[in-house]
């Protein structure tokens, strides 16, 4: 096999995996989305009406869709999830940015260590931790019974099941995510940028703003895609953390799934959440294309 | 006439190496000032200090008069050229050079007229609108002078400015770099390890060792008469023969020579271990006796070496010491090839008496 053959090879891989485990199943999900729900196993209709083996109509319908579309809770999820992702994301920035400048701006010998504290938490199930929050925010938790027994509050402060515990825990969940690729671009920063506007006049926040921010946009937009993504479908963080008052369309999808057992309908509301969470990738990718052709 | 930048007695320490240890310099002002040594004689750290991007452990720094030593960066009438350019890859070369100008709230007309004007300095306006990533060696050399030119700084620090050039492009853009200093009037001050560079460029040369000034001067004095050793073998090819005072007075024991020569300098009393010094071009070489006053030795071609202009011959006298010779070639030049018995010879004054 000659190097461009290989090459071809290396690159099919990728696609191959795609087309596999992403765009076989979404298709699957895409057909159901477009069944009416009905009593049986499977508990949707079929798309194509069969007789004898042979296709002789097609049932398709747009109910579904209409329905994501009219009823005010599943717009209200939608608008409520991508506010609570944008939230988070954009404090999982603040507070990553810091950090990941942080480690790479340590000497060479402690970045290591640094990085390894931040992917620390992926060593324990990700269920185990937020269950700790719990623990932590609960009436009785550690974090209100150390308060009343310094004796800053007399009655217990409500922090379980509120929006601010969704958020934490989403920021808490995240942050290596954010960290990282922040990281990665901060580290190949060339430090005689920041000398070279130190030189020309730049006090040490504009020479951050006007140099060291602009070059980290692509660890931003990677890091910020990151955690929004999965945060806007997160299912588990607001049904553990949150209160009945946070919705967001990852509970809404969990519950017309498995409580109301209406697959074309859950079909119907993640093919749009697709669509939603496909617009900002369609945007980056094009600002990056963009940039690469100007360099 | 006061000093662009007074060094007094500056030194920096990085843990338990001593980068720049006690060095004390002047730069006039309009003047080149050549910072020249190997890698890791604290050239380049003597320059950061200068422009404040290392803190110095003690002495101080002025400029203009003015005590600069614990001034950010920022606050310093200096600007640098940094040997990879650091030319800022977001932004185009117009851009590059505003950066500065903006710092200092230069804004609208007069800030596009000064951008106009640096790039104009150094023929940069058609490129203006490129990145950096879509510019040559040359070009990215020449937009960050003009980055530098815009701030009309009182010196600008240059940190090898030719490293990342090609050797044809290099002489070409020594001589515009000269020419646009005496054009503007500005001191520069130019770190490099390139000896002919240095010549060069500089009005005056500072040679640096292990964190040391070993001596400041224009290069023709540094060439023909060096403080010490190290600066004679630094700053170009040379001889140098452990020697010793003779006892008749004036007069100098060269062991390797097997001579006694007659100095017309001051020397020590006698009996004093020196060195001496001889400029391999000071040297006559001829198959022939052919004596220069009384300095005279002969021995046999070891090595030839053809280098175009000049052929340099390496000489094996009988006392097992080796000289270097170079002769011109030219019209009517003798060559010699290995093994082929020479006669040297050289005027007396030609020696230069070094510490031991």
């Amino acid at each position: 096999m000659n190097a461009a053959a290989r090459r071809r090879a290396v690159l099919t891989l990728p696609w191959l995996w795609t087309a596999l485990f992403f765009l076989l199943p979404f298709a699957v999900v895409l057909k159901i989305s477009f069944a009416e729900s009905q009593l049986s196993i499977p508990p949707y209709t079929a798309l194509f009406e069969r007789v004898d083996g042979v296709i002789v109509g097609l049932r398709a319908t747009l109910a579904n869709y209409r329905m994501v579309f009219t009823d005010s809770l599943y717009v209200t999820a939608y608008f409520s999830s991508l506010k609570i992702a944008a939230i988070a994301t954009l404090l999982t920035l603040l507070l990553g940015y810091p950090m990941a400048y942080g480690i790479a701006r340590a000497p060479a010998s402690h970045r290591v260590l640094l990085l390894v504290l931040v992917m620390l938490p992926f060593w324990t199930s990700f269920l185990v931790r937020i269950y700790a929050w719990i623990g932590l925010l609960r009436p009785t938790g550690i974090i209100n019974a150390a308060l009343e027994s310094l004796g800053f509050i007399d009655a217990p402060l409500a922090l379980l099941n509120t929006p601010g515990a969704v958020y934490l825990g989403i920021v808490y969940a995240y942050l290596p995510f954010m960290v990282l690729p922040l990281y990665a671009r901060l580290e190949r920063l060339d430090p005689a940028l920041l000398e070279a506007a130190a030189d020309l006049g730049a006090k040490p926040w504009r020479a951050f703003l006007h140099v060291t921010l602009p070059l980290s946009r692509p660890g931003i937009a990677a890091g910020c895609l990151l955690v929004f993504i999965p945060a806007v479908g997160e299912f588990v963080i607001p049904e553990l953390l949150g209160g009945p008052d946070t919705l967001m369309i990852g509970k809404v999808l969990w519950n017309e799934f498995f409580s109301n057992r209406d697959w074309p309908l859950s079909a119907a509301i993640t093919v749009v959440l697709l669509m939603v969470l496909v617009t900002p990738i369609a945007l980056l990718q094009l600002a990056q294309s963009r940039t690469l052709r100007r360099a | 006439m006061q000093p662009v930048i007074a060094v007094e007695s500056v030194s920096k320490s990085f843990g338990a190496v001593t980068a720049v240890n006690g060095v004390t310099l002047d730069v006039r002002p309009n003047e080149c000032l050549a910072l020249l040594g190997p890698s890791g004689c604290g050239k380049t750290t003597l320059l950061r200090l200068i422009a404040g991007l290392e803190a110095a452990d003690r002495g101080r720094i002025l400029i203009d008069g003015a005590d600069m030593t614990h001034a950010a960066p920022y606050a310093r009438p200096v600007n640098m050229m940094f040997q990879s350019y650091a030319l800022f890859p977001h932004m185009s070369v117009a851009d590059n050079v505003a950066f500065g100008l903006k710092q200092d709230g230069v804004k609208g007309d007069a800030l596009k007229a000064r951008v106009q004007d640096a790039l104009a300095a150094v023929e940069m306006e058609a490129l203006a609108q490129r990145m950096p990533a879509q510019l040559s060696g040359g070009q990215k050399q020449r937009a960050a002078l003009a980055r530098c030119l815009a701030k009309r700084p009182r010196a600008l620090l240059l940190d090898e400015p030719m490293a990342a050039l090609d050797k044809h492009l290099r002489e070409r853009t020594q001589f515009e770099l000269m020419a646009l200093r005496k054009r503007l009037g500005i001191a520069f001050v130019v770190v490099t390890h390139d000896q002919s560079e240095a010549m060069a460029m500089a009005d005056r040369v500072a040679v640096m060792d292990a964190g040391h000034v070993l001596q400041v001067a224009a290069p023709r004095e540094m060439y023909e008469r060096p403080a010490s050793r190290r600066v004679a073998q630094f700053f170009g090819d040379i001889n140098v023969w452990s020697a010793v005072v003779g006892l008749a007075p004036g007069t100098v024991d060269i062991p390797d020579l097997r001579l006694a020569v007659r100095i017309p300098a001051a020397l020590p009393s006698a009996g004093s271990p020196l060195s001496v010094a001889l400029r391999p071009e000071r040297i006559a070489i001829a198959r022939d006796p052919a004596p220069m006053g009384d300095c005279s030795v002969s021995g046999t071609i070891e090595d030839a070496v053809y280098l175009g202009m000049t052929c340099t011959y390496f000489v094996t006298l009988s006392s097992g010491a080796v000289v270097r010779v170079t002769a011109q070639n030219g019209e009517g030049a003798q060559t010699f090839s290995r093994g082929d018995a020479v006669h040297l010879s050289w005027r007396p004054a030609a020696l230069t008496v070094l510490a031991a």
